[in-house]
């Protein structure tokens, strides 16, 4: 981990191909970290998800809406922001896709993954009023 | 890698073998295509043979959910085989592992579709 905290934005179009284009983003920046190759796929499935939600739901595939993904390299851990243009929404408000009367919907399982895959997990709404969902892996020591 | 699929006969079992990545837009369509066209040939005992599939998102994941439902409404059964730790990971965060039937061996697959 670097002794100063480094940053690096992306901003995104709204397109299908943004999400692989973020996970690979993110895999490299978790490789830099020194995160192991575990680790780096986590990190990538998790930015993976949150692309996948802010392109899907977030700016509901609008391509002129864009996609804010923020890295921040901290001496303890790697942040990860996405930020999207949409309506925004509470973590609170997502059906666990685990329940019974969940199981066997066809969509809903991103945010479990997320949460998995990261130490932290939290949806804060942006200056814009969108969805800014807020992940960090931690370094283990 | 982008996902490529392809469909054999081992009797009345139809076992799609599967390669690359299921995520959204880079074969989450063709698997749905696949089970529909199976079903419309009335071949409604299939396998997912999931050797070479390296990575799944949660579309993915809904595509297997789809799939089992589509397959179940036909009075079909869906069976996986071969996941590596990877797709097991994700089955048993999401606890999908307790919904479908997975094996190991190809063998052992096909006999265990009721008569």
């Amino acid at each position: 981990m670097p002794s100063k905290p480094q940053r690096m934005e992306i901003v995104l179009e709204t397109l299908i191909e943004s999400i692989a284009l973020a996970e690979e983003v993110g895999v490299r920046i978790a490789a830099v970290a020194g995160f192991g190759e575990e680790d780096q796929y986590k990190i990538g499935l998790a930015v993976h998800e949150g692309v996948m939600n802010a392109f899907q739901y977030g700016n509901q595939q609008r391509r002129e809406r864009k996609i804010h993904v923020i890295f921040e390299l901290l001496e303890d851990k790697l942040v990860i922001r996405v930020v999207d243009q949409g309506a925004g929404f509470r973590l609170e408000d997502v059906p666990d896709p685990r329940e019974a009367e969940n199981m066997m919907e066809e969509s809903g399982r991103g945010v479990l993954l997320m949460k998995a895959f990261m130490d932290e997990v939290d949806v804060l709404s942006s200056a814009a009023g969108g969805a800014e969902v807020v992940m960090a892996k931690r370094h283990r020591r | 890698m982008s996902f490529k699929a392809t469909i054999r006969e081992v009797g009345d079992v139809t076992i799609i073998d599967m390669d690359g990545r299921i995520t959204l837009g880079e074969g989450s369509n063709l698997l749905r295509d696949l089970v529909r066209e199976s079903l419309g040939r009335g071949r409604k005992k299939i396998v997912m043979n999931m050797a070479g599939i390296n990575y799944i998102d949660s579309t993915g994941l809904g595509e297997l959910v789809s799939g089992y439902r589509l397959i179940k409404g036909e009075g079909g059964e869906l069976k996986l085989l071969n996941l590596n730790k990877k797709v097991t990971d994700l089955l048993q965060i999401t606890k999908l592992y307790t919904v479908f039937d997975i094996h190991n061996e190809e063998q052992q697959a096909v006999a265990s579709f009721h008569s």
